[in-house]
């Protein structure tokens, strides 16, 4: 291939093509196709949606639709180290509001927002299952238990 | 000394957030040291269930405990445990009433009390590996199944073992799967509901996790009873672990010809796949899974038709839960009537609860049907934390209710906790103590609902909303006096009218809040009073300038860097900039700090 095509061939779309084309002969290829599309690119861009609805020939709309229903996809691009903050029960007693709070005074964000120097994305999850721990937070999927409102700011600074 | 002895060390979600996987690494570095790697084995475990402790780790065959242990603590371990035979006391639990230390599994309370049918691999095997499971009769029912039985004989065990289904609502689970069964269709599906959305309840991560072979050997059991081929375990994104242990294990069971075709030379035929959810709660109800796996909007419909009629894509389907599915291969292995001899008349077995919250122990519990709350929060759990009182006991999630301690004797079972105004749910035990507010509790599961609700019939969508913002509005000390009365009708409204169980039971955490802790609502509405000292909104916190020393304790552990002051002069807090998180009042050595 020439220099000047490789330039034109965005190696995250081939990737996005291998995904469609391995699930789009099966039943329902839907959830599967858009949670492997956020992999590549982080979160979903409006051209990766169009993309898939002409490939599926699903119609955009659902797509969106379902984009929109679950948490687990974004619309927008999220920041370097993405904070689960958790709220289920157990945390709740344990005093896990006092840990989102503190959390959002120290990054000066509100929940689903991302910091300014992209560094941080904040959530709040209704549970991750490791009760046990009570209160607890992931940061990119690894978990930190037994909080306390005071050790937030030394966990927050290991993540660049 | 250290021969055939193994090491597990627990690498459940829980533990390894503790640190199990530098303790992991730390440990085969030292047996390497020592030249005892061929002899002494590091088994890497799903949930030990003693998360409260973590990480834990046990050695076989003697079946010592060591808790909270860290990458210092391996050579000491390994000099005095596993080269001399000796205890390393410091690290084994001290039993509350003895105060003596206890280093084998039985004499642990937290264990000994426990009887664990689903959960006996748990902790015990490396997940990641089948020959681990086979070792310990895996497989056995299937083989036994698929050598000896008809499908009938089959459906006939499940039933007579009486196993109720242990997803929540304790439908007999062999009567579903003989509706299945007798659909006739040319394609039937069996999905394992591992979307376990329950705030506070982790056991079928755990079990995923910890033993994902039991589950698919009790899928392909039933697969055989129900003449299906085909099925899907759909189990929540926020698992990853346990989607990966499951994935190793579908694998391996396909090249150990578990699954595929001709299983066994049987001429049986199941596939099996992982369906990721994608983060909803209400995708935990049947028929709102089934459309998330068709590639929908997770929103239930109408019943009937029952999925056992008209299911994933329009053909009859069976859904059961990851512990059910776990306890099929016990029932074919060791009978019906082994089963049924656990539990009370009318619920069979054992249940596992996960029990947190203000207690000592908290982890996974697995009990026969029947136990005590009294038994499994005083004395697997080893009562309230720091010497506190015990206010309530919250059961079965936002589906269920809290229980006061006049009802800690009650003989937990799907039918004793549904009368009282609970349910046995997915056995997740929030335990709470007299500084948790309960108008506060059920403000934070009728938000939980609201924001879960998806927002396809009005009563659930509607009406939790309203219900939430009154309860905010007590919690903020502006209750009115007819609140009380609307916050019933509404919820009888919204159970009596809502299209599925989400929202049928959104109500259940308010209802039974008010029945048995209604004094407490009164006091926020009328006194304008938190008794817990929880809402936030009804507290303020000062500092006595008298007492205050100056020490600046305060202000150093204030994460709102609210509280200003000079070096031995009476510091104060900046009011509007306060969070109330009350660390100000543990830090302060003076009692000069108060909260009204």
């Amino acid at each position: 291939m020439c220099t000047a095509c490789e330039e034109l061939v965005d190696p995250k779309q081939i990737k996005l093509d291998e995904i469609i084309n391995k699930y789009k002969h099966e039943n329902g290829p839907l959830i599967p196709i858009l949670q492997h599309a956020q992999e590549v690119y982080g979160y979903l861009p409006t051209d990766v949606l169009k993309h898939i609805s002409k490939a599926t020939r699903i119609p955009l709309a659902r797509i969106y639709g379902v984009v929109t229903f679950y948490a687990q996809f974004r619309l927008t691009p999220a920041g370097r180290n993405v904070i689960n903050v958790c709220l289920g029960t157990a945390c709740h007693v344990r005093g896990g509001a006092k840990v989102l709070e503190t959390i959002e005074k120290v990054l000066k964000i509100k929940d689903g927002a991302t910091t300014e120097d992209r560094r941080y994305t904040l959530e709040v999850v209704a549970c991750i299952g490791a009760c046990g721990l009570a209160p607890v937070i992931s940061i990119n999927n690894e978990v930190h238990g037994r909080l306390l409102p005071e050790s937030i700011a030394g966990i927050l600074a290991k993540y660049e | 000394m250290a021969e055939n002895k193994r090491i597990l060390v627990c690498a459940g979600t829980g533990c390894a957030s503790s640190g199990a996987h530098k303790l992991i690494d730390a440990l085969k570095v030292e047996l390497k040291k020592q030249g005892l790697e061929e002899t002494v084995s590091i088994v890497g475990t799903g949930c030990q269930g003693f998360c409260e402790k973590g990480p834990t780790l046990v050695i076989e065959p003697e079946d010592i405990l060591y808790t909270s242990v860290t990458p210092e603590d391996v050579a000491e371990i390994v000099a005095t445990d596993i080269m001399k035979g000796e205890r390393v006391e410091r690290l084994l639990l001290v039993d509350q009433v003895t105060q003596k230390p206890v280093s084998t599994l039985s004499e642990i309370r937290f264990f000994a009390k426990q009887h664990r049918i689903v959960l006996k691999n748990c902790g015990v095997i490396d997940p990641q590996k089948i020959e681990e499971y086979t070792a310990r009769d895996g497989y056995a029912g299937l083989q036994k199944v698929l050598k000896e039985m008809s499908p009938e004989e089959v459906l006939e065990e499940v039933k007579k073992s009486g196993l109720r289904g242990r997803g929540g609502a304790g439908f007999p689970t062999g009567l579903k799967w003989g509706f299945c069964r007798q659909t006739p269709s040319d394609k039937k599906y069996i999905i394992c509901n591992a979307d376990e959305g329950d705030p506070g309840a982790f056991m079928d991560r755990s079990v995923l996790e910890g033993d994902p072979h039991s589950v698919i050997e009790g899928m392909l059991i039933g697969a055989y009873a129900m003449g299906v081929d085909e099925g899907y375990v759909y189990c929540r994104a926020e698992y990853p672990l346990a989607i990966k242990h499951l994935e190793i294990a579908i694998r391996q069971a396909e090249e150990a010809g578990y699954l595929g075709n001709n299983i066994l030379n049987s001429g049986f035929n199941f596939k099996l796949r992982v369906f990721a959810g994608a983060g909803a709660f209400v995708c935990g109800e049947e028929t709102a899974l089934m459309a998330s796996i068709e590639g929908k909007r997770g929103m239930p419909r109408v019943r009937p038709p029952f999925p056992a009629v008209s299911g994933l894509w329009g053909k009859p389907t069976n859904i059961n839960n990851v512990e059910t599915w776990s306890n099929i291969p016990h029932i074919l292995r060791n009978g019906a009537e082994w089963y049924a001899q656990f539990g009370t008349e009318k619920s069979k077995g054992t249940k596992i609860f996960a029990l947190t919250g203000k207690v000592n122990n908290t982890g996974l519990v697995e009990v026969p049907m029947g136990t005590t709350l009294r038994e499994i929060i005083f004395d697997i759990g080893d009562g309230i934390q720091n010497g506190k009182a015990f206010k309530a006991v919250q059961i079965g999630g936002p589906s269920g209710g809290c229980l006061p301690e006049s009802m800690l004797d009650l003989e937990v079972d799907y039918d004793t906790l549904t009368k009282a105004g609970a349910m046995v749910g997915s056995g997740g035990l929030v335990i709470m103590d007299e500084t948790t507010c309960m108008v506060d509790i059920a403000r934070f599961f009728l938000n939980f609902s609201t924001k879960e609700s998806c927002g396809k019939c009005t009563p659930c969508r509607e009406g939790t909303k309203r219900m939430y913002e009154i309860l905010d509005r007590i919690t903020k000390g502006k209750g009115k006096a007819e609140d009380l009365d609307t916050l019933e009708n509404l919820a009888l409204t919204i159970k009596a009218t809502s299209l599925c169980g989400l929202g049928q039971f959104a109500p259940s955490p308010i209802l039974a809040t008010l029945k048995y802790f209604r004094h407490e609502f009164e006091a926020h509405i009328f006194d304008h009073k938190c008794p817990a000292h929880a809402c936030s909104a009804l507290l303020s916190y000062t500092i006595d300038a008298e007492k205050c020393k100056g020490c600046g304790m305060c202000a150093k552990n204030c994460p709102a860097t609210c509280i200003t002051g000079e070096k031995k002069k009476p510091y104060v807090i900046k009011e509007e900039d306060c969070i109330k998180c009350g660390t100000c009042i543990e830090k302060c050595k003076f009692d000069a700090i108060t909260r009204a």
